[in-house]
């Protein structure tokens, strides 16, 4: 099996890589990018921990094959803050405690971020359903969806 | 294992008629990703068809809507001409998995992966709407209803890729409804599901209506005597209970982890009904 | 050491915030590292076999052409796995579940491992081993395994616990018995009497992170292990048993932990990954998929439970009685005893009797799920309660405070209690805004109680004052759930100094005494008393240095917000002297100040609450929707409330997918039929509200600030609150869990009569 060189913007950096065929993007970012904010829960697209955006278009990374990024634009966790400056949403989660063992965070937070992006004002019910793809074990989402509340407020602001 | 993406459908077409072994076509990738991660098939070829020129779009046409074979569902919500034309279509399409699934995700992978539980297809069968197929020997358009022909197994022939799937142009009071059942709110494959689609005249009468369930047998439904309920009547108590008792009746469904026999049955002539009356409240019937 | 753990009633400065967790940062930034996040240098991928069949004797392995692939560097079975356990029979089972040695018990039990260069040649290697399978028959259900003829899982189990050892084998591996007074007599008494049987399915604890370790085993007989648990010096002990090694020399970092919930207790393939390891010489590293955590990681009991409760007119309950059967899988445990021990732990009883009986079945071994046995015992007796109150023409709270526990009752599993949060929860829920909030059609109310024990045991804690007069606090329990926030904030407090001068780790067990799990709640209570020694250790030395400077008796040192201070009387021209001050001069004056502490957390405060649910019932489908959902507990004291909001929050949650839609389906050949999250269905965002809560603190009198276990409780009230939500919603009484739209629709029908 021939790998497959890939061309590809992560996080706004042209990233270049070699990968087998039945690789999928998840595995690219974790194993060959070290890119590990990004975590499979599942591998079948039914936990939302995998979550990027993909060419502005929230996916889960397990369902997508590392070769299909060619020529792509991919955001994940790790390019949501600015240097030290967190983004609000993970300041969000933070303040409200949002998260207890973290580990589906990083898609919580990628999933936010995209649904801010397309809709600035969410009602909570928008919230929720537009965060029904990622699945919380620990909190019962009540903190979450505060945390997504009051971060749409302050970046409203902004 | 082989990975390929080729810009025009031809080529695609003369891949995969040319490959030996295993051939996938790879739109959205949410069952074909699935499957290869749980060891159920190894392609020794996958297609990529979303650099083909005009999957990814959909066209309006004199004769209504042309969806290419690559348009994530997430696409069509975002298409307010579609939308007003076929709500249920479009509610259909957007109830596929997440948000994260529905960026990726197509009606035609959806078609194709030949569920009885898909949540497009009823919809798409209530439309009558039509794939457009291309292929070796060129191509045809067949009915929606009659690509999938047992679970998992589709009529297309090696080398055939639905490239677009149709939808008419709507004729004036029209309206059409999905509605699935499943236990959560989100994130589940449908128990039992129902899609209507209806005309009406001046009067309020059904003038023409198609009826369809999904996960009621191997494949979709269509429920012809279920449509005669409705024609030739205001949608009344009376046509809306008989509408949900030739349902109920129609159904071959299994008992399976996600619901019993009779738990579908019922089901389905609930959905029937209340997806019936959305549909005509949508044609403007009152 | 001296250590006095009684509740002082002190006012507090840090304890009580809410400040920002020390490990949030990483987490929201993707920094943190999870079980699967750690990778070692020349590692390989490990990757297990398992069984496809229920019940089936190994008749042959033969690994020959999997080892001969190219990139495959070692394949394991039972072999590699020699028994050392010794007699222990509890060891073994844990060995016989890592890898099955002559039988395979459950669909997914491990049989064989390989570890390869590559996921890729993993997999390849997998399918070229071949092993040959007789297969026996089984049985999943925990009522039809204790039949007569039932399939015997181990032929070597003679139920104990009976008066006489019985002649013949069976699934049933212990019966235990609790209770006091005579319960004949008592519902003698009565004047109503509900009598009911209910069943729940099993459910798992549904964490999103999958078990995940990299283990290093050097040729000199040191190793490595890499891993997430809930428990890494129990995971350091059983591992270092099962290979035969000292524990001395396995050392074992607990990685950030993707949830447990009682499901990151045992070992389940990190001895396999270390034996690979050492077979192969390298590094593996062994991650499972979703669907081998839930074929083959310990999921909760199936049970089957009668209860009998009677009552006076006047709502005096007069006896209660259960009988309660817990599915094991196929080793023997105690999920039954704790069952019997919880069902009526929330009442005032002068006769009460409750028997378990621990079952083996064809399924994966049973782990702990929070507050683990509890919440089944709960929903039985407290949807009988509900019914009594019903018969009986009295509301269900107030019936409920009439019979409630308080301080000085004999429990109804023995011990008398101390000042205990029953009574205070039902009467806040009494008067809570909830249960005046208007209800629609379709829509039902209900409420419950809950108990768990929390536990205490074995914690050790290190506090090192750096020359700066920075404090690093290095614990040995697993933060499951923000402990190393308040922690630190137990440490600042018994220091005087401010939340920003700590930093708090977990340690790996080379670098810290032994820890006992984080499980039964005890993370947080047995962590702050051994945080609050050690910490009271670091203060004598600092007066003991600051008297030094000062050149002043130690006894004229007193410790107050941060400072020595000399007494004013004697010394009232010397001032203070900050941490700071003092650790910049401890070069001088002794070397290095640390506190140490090393103890036994006793007298761990039990704990109640009761929640508040309605649910809308769909007549026509069976459908449910959560519309408001309240949770009232008792915490002793909230070290850090936001984290326990949180607690109350996940485990209602949990509770709420427990009772509605989550169990594990298996088909009639013996196997699970819904191995993954999509069938396995666990409450998304849309389907919940937010969850209320209210914080009660009646503080425990067995620790300096009052603290209480908070996190296991809050799963044991909602199956029974929203199983008497639904039951009031539907018209219908609902007695199996899950109420799944199916079971609701059917059972609405039957009492229509359809």
């Amino acid at each position: 099996m021939a790998g497959i060189a890939v061309s590809t913007t992560i996080n706004g950096d042209n990233i270049e890589y070699l990968c087998q065929p039945d690789e999928t993007l998840l595995d690219v970012l974790r194993d060959r990018l070290g890119l590990t904010g990004a975590k499979e829960g599942c591998g079948t697209g039914d936990c939302g921990a995998c979550s990027v955006i993909l060419d502005d278009r929230l996916v889960c990374s397990c369902l997508v094959l590392g070769a299909e990024a060619e020529g792509r634009r991919i955001e994940t966790v790790e390019g949501m803050a600015h240097g030290d400056q967190l983004h609000t949403l993970q300041q969000k989660f933070l303040e409200h405690a949002a998260l207890q063992c973290g580990i589906c965070t990083p898609g919580f937070l990628i999933a936010a971020k995209d649904l801010l992006a397309k809709n600035p004002d969410p009602t909570e019910e928008e919230i929720r359903f537009g965060l029904a793809g990622n699945l919380c074990r620990c909190t019962g989402y009540d903190k979450i969806v505060r945390a997504v509340q009051d971060a749409a407020i302050v970046m409203k602001g902004a | 294992m082989r990975y390929i993406r080729p810009l025009s459908i031809e080529d695609a077409v003369g891949q995969l008629a040319g490959s030996a072994g295993i051939s996938a076509i790879l739109a959205g990738g949410s069952d074909l990703l699935v499957r290869m991660k749980g060891g159920f098939v190894e392609p020794d070829l996958i297609v990529d068809i979303k650099s083909i020129a005009g999957l990814s779009d959909i066209r309006e046409t004199a004769d209504g809507f042309s969806i290419g074979a690559a348009v994530p569902c997430a696409v069509l919500g975002e298409n307010a001409a579609l939308k007003k034309s076929w709500p249920g279509v479009v509610e259909a399409a957007k109830l596929i998995g997440s948000k994260q699934v529905q960026g990726r995700c197509t009606i035609t992978g959806n078609l194709c992966n030949a569920s009885p539980a898909a949540d497009s297809v009823p919809a798409l069968v209530a439309a009558g709407a039509k794939a457009v197929i291309a292929g070796p020997s060129g191509k045809r358009t067949i009915a929606v209803e009659a690509v999938p022909t047992a679970p998992g197994k589709t009529s297309l022939a090696k080398g055939e890729i639905i490239e677009a799937i149709l939808l008419d142009k709507r004729s004036p009071r029209s309206g059409d409804a999905y509605l699935r059942f499943i236990p959560r709110t989100e994130m589940d494959i449908a128990v039992v599901s129902a899609g209507v689609n209806l005309t009406i005249d001046e009067h309020g009468v059904v003038t023409a209506a198609r009826v369809a369930l999904g996960a009621a047998a191997p494949t979709v439904l269509l429920v012809e005597e279920a449509a005669e309920a409705l024609i030739g009547r205001k949608l009344d108590e009376a046509a809306l209970e008989r509408l949900a008792k030739v349902c109920a009746g129609a159904c071959r469904p299994i008992d399976d982890k996600r619901g019993t026999i009779e738990f579908r049955r019922k089901v389905a002539g609930v959905l029937a009904r209340r997806a019936a009356t959305t549909a005509y409240a949508r044609a403007g019937g009152k | 050491m001296n250590f006095d753990p009684r509740f002082s009633g002190r006012k507090f400065a840090s304890v009580g915030t809410r400040p920002i967790r020390p490990d949030g940062v990483d987490k929201v930034t993707g920094r943190a590292r999870y079980g699967a996040d750690f990778n070692m240098a020349g590692q390989l991928v490990g990757r297990v076999l398992r069984s496809p069949h229920a019940h089936a004797k190994i008749l042959k392995i033969d690994i020959s052409k999997a080892e001969k692939l190219n990139g495959v560097k070692a394949v394991i079975t039972a072999k590699d796995l020699p028994d050392l356990t010794d007699g222990d029979a509890a060891m073994y089972d844990i060995l016989d579940n890592c890898m099955a040695r002559t039988k395979a018990l459950y669909d997914g039990h491990a049989v064989a491992a390989v570890a390869a260069i590559d996921a890729r040649t993993a997999r390849q290697a997998l399918k070229l081993i071949e092993v040959e399978y007789e297969i026996l028959p089984h049985v999943t259900d925990v009522d039809e395994a204790m039949q007569y003829h039932a399939p015997l899982i181990n032929d070597t189990i003679f139920t104990e616990g009976l008066e006489e050892k019985p002649v013949k084998p069976s699934n049933v591996t212990k019966r235990s018995q609790f209770g006091h007074g005579d319960v004949h007599q008592g519902f003698g008494h009565a004047d109503f009497i509900v009598e009911r049987s209910f069943k729940t399915e099993q459910t798992h604890q549904g964490y999103i992170e999958p078990h995940a370790c990299v283990a290093s085993v050097s040729s000199d007989g040191t190793a490595e292990l890499w891993v997430c648990t809930q428990g890494h010096f129990v995971y350091r002990q059983h591992c270092a048993q099962l290979l035969g090694m000292e524990a001395s020399k396995l050392r074992v970092t607990s990685s950030e932990i993707g949830g447990g919930f009682g499901g990151k207790t045992h070992v389940w393939a990190e001895p396999v990954a270390l034996a690979l390891s050492r077979k192969a010489g390298r590094p593996v590293k062994l991650v499972m998929t979703r669907d081998e955590v839930f074929r083959a990681s310990g999921p909760t009991s199936a049970t089957s439970i009668d209860v009998k409760i009677g009552a006076r007119k006047d709502g005096t309950i007069t006896a209660a009685e259960a009988t309660l059967r817990y599915s094991a899988g196929p080793y023997a445990g105690s999920w039954a005893e704790i069952g019997a021990m919880t069902a009526f732990a929330c009442y005032k009883l002068d006769n009460v009797k409750t028997v378990g009986y621990e079952v083996l079945v064809n399924r994966p071994k049973t782990a702990a799920y929070r507050a683990p046995s509890a919440p089944m015992a709960a929903f039985a007796v407290e949807s009988a309660v509900d019914e009594l109150a019903k018969e009986l023409g009295m509301d269900p709270v107030d019936f409920r405070i009439k019979n409630a526990a308080q301080e000085g009752t004999r429990s109804s599993y023995g011990p008398v209690y101390g000042p205990i949060g029953i009574g205070p929860t039902l009467e806040a829920v009494k008067h809570h805004p909830h249960m005046k909030a208007p209800l629609k059609k379709n829509q039902g109310r209900g409420m419950a109680c809950g108990f768990w024990f929390n536990f205490g045991g074995q914690t050790c804690v290190d506090l090192n004052i750096g020359m700066d007069g920075s404090v690093s606090l290095a614990v040995g329990t697993v933060d499951v759930g923000g402990s190393r926030a308040s922690l630190s904030l137990v440490a600042a407090e018994e220091l005087g100094i401010d939340y920003s001068q700590l930093k708090a780790i977990v340690a790996d067990t080379s670098s810290l005494g032994y820890n006992d799990m984080t499980d039964g709640s005890r993370g947080t209570f047995s962590s702050s008393m051994a945080t609050i020694s050690a910490a009271r250790n670091a203060i004598k030395i600092l007066r003991e240095r600051a008297a030094q400077m000062w050149d002043i008796s130690v006894d004229d040192v007193i410790w107050e917000q941060g400072h020595a201070v000399a007494k004013r009387e004697k010394h009232g021209n010397l001032g203070k002297l900050s941490l700071k001050e003092i650790a910049a001069q401890s070069g001088k004056t002794g070397g290095p100040i640390a506190g140490h502490s090393e103890l036994v957390a006793d007298g761990a405060g039990v704990s109640f609450a009761t929640h508040i649910c309605d649910i809308e019932v769909d007549p026509e489908t069976g459908s449910t929707r959560v519309i408001r959902y309240t949770v009232v507990q008792d915490a002793g004291k909230a070290v850090h409330p936001t984290y326990v909001e949180g607690q109350y929050q996940g485990g209602a949650a949990q509770g709420i997918g427990w009772a509605l839609n989550e169990e594990y389906i298996y088909g009639k050949d013996g196997r699970l039929q819904n191995a993954g999250f999509l069938d396995y269905r666990i409450p998304v965002c849309s389907d919940l509200p937010m969850i209320d809560t209210q914080i009660l603190e009646i503080p425990n009198p067995n620790h300096p600030y009052g603290v209480r276990g908070v996190g296991e409780t809050s799963i044991v009230p909602p199956l029974a609150a929203i199983a008497n939500a639904v039951s009031n919603a539907a018209g219908v009484r609902m007695t199996h869990i899950p109420m799944s739209p199916p079971r609701i629709l059917a059972a609405i029908e039957a009492e229509r009569g359809e």
